[in-house]
């Protein structure tokens, strides 16, 4: 067993009777950039610091590399935290902050000075060892929070939304630069986040969570083409859905009877439904085409409610008998079919594109 | 803004007013140090003199009274403080819905009278000292234990207030990335927490020092027989004042005026240093002037100054000075009486002779002579009570004899 592995064994974790966590069980290889994804709240933060030992588990064990977590302090593991906030020392030098893992070790001043100027060497801040923090831009300061969780020589380094109080730009920067520095160091880097576009680029895998329950984990790819559930499919990325009771089932292909007519999707997972049960068929904006001619399956006759204009692509919002969709359309396909002078559309997406997944009565609206 | 209060003269008036409130009694005081006057006063302007401060110096029970005070100011820092800080810890950390019972019970200390904290001081050891059968050379009825004791009861608290207030500022996901870093709690204590509070650690020591040195409700009961300066003061005080006190206190001004000017130099070197403005200060570009404001140059310049001052200012020898005062009194008294007697003589030449002039020459021209106030004509008390052999000081007013029933 790798030294770098993370495993979940049913963890729960509560507060008095709230539950913040409930039965996550996944491991994590070593070497993996393995990312929590979820909205505010849904207990992501609370399991970092669970793993990091900050919280211990109400029911279930974490191991890291083999070994129960399990009455073992934040100090003795073999994690590094790097928190929301960055949680630097203001009244340590640059180069202080960055050896002060190395100084709770013992390790003597002019070894602990040339491994910090090593360390702001690799995150390209070579000379800014004796700055104090606040001179430091946001970027910056979030390039010596990493060097100073790299200098603890953990072999799990947990990052807590690290990049949300950066602006866009920078903030798209530093995602392949924790990447590159990854597969540079080779930890198992555990990731939180909101933001599913971070999630989606920087992971090997995404565990996307709700109200405390892993839903989904799996590759960037399969979490957004496969969700497995209602919740995954709409919080990663946009997504249309059609609500609609099973008429018939073919293999991995569901036809449902929707309000704009049959529809027909995969089934996911390969799960089998009954006819008449209650479903939704989600669609994702760009897997809609506007069609020439109306074609064989899924067609879908639309109004034009409201068209945006978002640089590489243009978003239509359309209307067909009561239900909102939304279509991308590339900007270099203006060539392509268009809408009708008097706004109505004919359009169509492939039954492999779509995934039906049982309807969630909880959040049916 | 001095429009508002309208016009400039107004707000002259009452700045002037205000400052004058502040310190015009201190400035009183400075004055009466320096006068040779036996009364601690301003006018008439006697001599110019510094033996009040060797008067103030030679004070046995003063000065020893002065070695506890400082002694006892030390071991309360010594104990306030961590207690102050440990308090402050136990709020920051405790749940919000206990937290406020433990602030209320820890404030507690601060709302009780002092008198009421003394009292029930000595009463608590001497009860638990009565309890463990200790006789009277134990901690129980020593002075300095029981003051010690007093005092940090209720200083703690004002320690943990300072403290409490910088601990809010805290962010405790710091101590968090010390302990993930490796750190042990101890580690994350000292290296992370203890340097952030070092500035509120520093003003809690000053404060509760003061609140020691000063008080005096607590101190005068739990110090029992014993003495610190504020108790030796006050019972001086009660026992008729002399210009050795404004001598004491134009000496706690000077040293709080050098304190407070080196703290300020200190200051604001700090916050030059610290953003990074330093080489842009004029006084920075120069090696000398570099050095003279250093808070170290301060202190020296203003300690050599201040010595300067005082040796100079005891080198005038009042004694010349004195003489002639005392015998224009002695003049002036001569004088007086001979009115007196002529007034005397004129009103009621059956009158005997009055008593020949006192020996002492009175500063304040025999007014207070006991003869002087007597009726001018008014025959001789038909029984006067027999003279006490005694010379006591307040006429035989206590001479069990005079409250004697008269048959």
């Amino acid at each position: 067993m790798n030294t770098r592995d993370v495993v979940l064994e049913h963890v729960s974790i509560r507060f008095g009777n709230y539950r913040a966590v409930e039965n996550a069980h996944l491991s994590i290889r070593g070497g993996e950039f393995f990312s929590f994804l979820g909205p505010s709240g849904c207990g992501k933060t609370t399991l970092l610091r669970c793993i990091s030992g900050f919280v211990q588990p109400s029911e279930g064990r974490v191991l890291i590399g083999g070994k129960d977590m399990r009455n073992v302090g934040p100090n003795k593991r073999p994690t590094a935290l790097i928190f929301q906030n960055l949680a630097l020392f203001p009244l340590l030098s640059v180069a202080e902050n960055i050896a002060f893992p190395l100084e709770v070790r013992g390790v003597g001043r002019k070894e602990r000075r040339k491994r910090a100027d090593e360390l702001l060497e690799m995150i390209a801040l070579p000379g800014t060892g004796d700055k104090k923090v606040h001179e430091l831009s946001g970027g910056q300061r979030q390039r010596v929070a990493i060097a100073r969780a790299l200098a603890a020589e953990p072999d799990i380094l947990l990052l807590d939304e690290p990049l949300s109080a950066l602006d866009l730009k920078l903030r798209q920067h530093m995602r392949t630069e924790l990447r590159a520095i990854q597969q540079r160091v080779g930890l198992t880097f555990i990731y939180i986040t909101h933001d599913q576009g971070e999630a989606l680029t920087m992971s090997d895998q995404v565990a996307v969570m709700n109200a405390g329950v892993v839903e989904q984990v799996g590759d960037p790819q399969t979490i957004y083409n496969r969700p497995k559930t209602p919740f995954v499919a709409s919080f990663v990325g946009e997504t249309n859905a059609i609500p609609g009771a099973v008429m018939n089932q073919q293999g991995a292909l569901v036809t449902l009877d929707t309000a704009l007519g049959p529809l027909t999707g995969q089934s996911a997972g390969g799960r089998d439904y009954q006819a008449g049960e209650r479903c939704t068929l989600f669609v994702r904006p760009e897997q809609l085409a506007l069609a020439d001619a109306p074609p064989a399956t899924n067609a879908i006759a639309a109004r034009r409610v409201n068209e945006e204009f978002e640089g590489s692509i243009r978003t239509l919002f359309l209307n067909a008998n009561g239900v909102d969709l939304r279509l991308y359309r590339m900007n270099a396909d203006a060539s392509g079919p268009a809408l009708a002078a008097d706004g109505t559309a004919s359009i169509w997406f492939r039954p492999e594109h779509a995934t039906v997944l049982p309807a969630d009565p909880s959040r049916s609206g | 803004m001095t429009r508002g209060l309208g016009g400039g003269l107004f707000a002259f008036s009452y700045a002037l007013l205000f400052f004058l409130f502040l310190f015009g009694p201190l400035i009183i005081m400075v004055i009466t140090a320096f006068n040779s006057s036996a009364f601690p006063r301003v006018v008439p302007w006697e001599c110019f003199t510094t033996d009040w401060f060797g008067v103030l110096v030679r004070n046995e029970r003063l000065m020893s009274g002065l070695w506890t005070s400082l002694a006892i100011g030390v071991a309360v820092v010594a104990i306030a403080v961590p207690f102050g800080l440990a308090g402050a810890l136990a709020l920051a950390d405790i749940g919000p819905r206990l937290r406020a019972g433990l602030y209320a019970v820890l404030i507690t200390p601060i709302l009780i009278p002092g008198v009421v904290l003394g009292i029930s001081t000595i009463v608590f050891w001497s009860f638990v000292g009565r309890g463990v059968g200790a006789s009277y050379d134990t901690v129980f009825y020593n002075g300095f234990f029981l003051t010690l004791l007093g005092q940090v009861a209720f200083i703690a608290s004002y320690a943990m207030l300072v403290l409490n207030a910088r601990l809010q500022r805290f962010d405790p996901t710091l101590t968090e990335a010390a302990l993930d870093l490796g750190a042990t709690p101890g580690q994350a204590f000292r290296r992370i927490l203890l340097p952030f509070m070092k500035p509120a650690l520093g003003s809690a020591a000053f404060i509760t020092f003061l609140a020691s040195f000063e008080n005096y409700n607590t101190t005068v009961f739990t110090i029992l027989s014993g003495n610190t300066f504020t108790t030796a003061l006050a019972s001086k005080v009660r026992l008729g004042t002399d210009p050795s006190l404004s001598a004491l206190a134009v000496i706690i001004i000077a040293v709080t005026l050098i304190g407070a000017m080196v703290s300020e130099a200190h200051t604001r070197r700090q916050e030059l240093l610290r953003s990074g403005k330093a080489g842009q200060s004029r006084f920075y570009a120069n090696p000398l002037s570099r050095l003279l404001t250093h808070p170290g140059a301060v202190l020296v310049l203003l300690l050599g100054v201040t010595g300067f001052i005082a040796w100079s200012a005891s080198r005038v020898d009042a004694n010349v000075c004195r003489a002639a005062i005392l015998q224009e009194k002695q003049q002036l008294q001569e004088r007086l009486m001979q009115e007196q007697r002529n007034r005397i003589q004129q009103q009621a030449p059956a009158q005997p002779a009055t008593p020949s002039p006192s020996n002492n020459p009175s500063p304040f021209g025999g007014a207070f002579n006991p003869n002087s106030l007597a009726p001018p004509v008014q025959p001789a008390p038909p029984a006067a009570p027999p003279p006490s052999n005694n010379p006591s000081p307040f006429g035989g007013a206590f001479n069990p004899n005079s409250l004697a029933p008269k048959q």
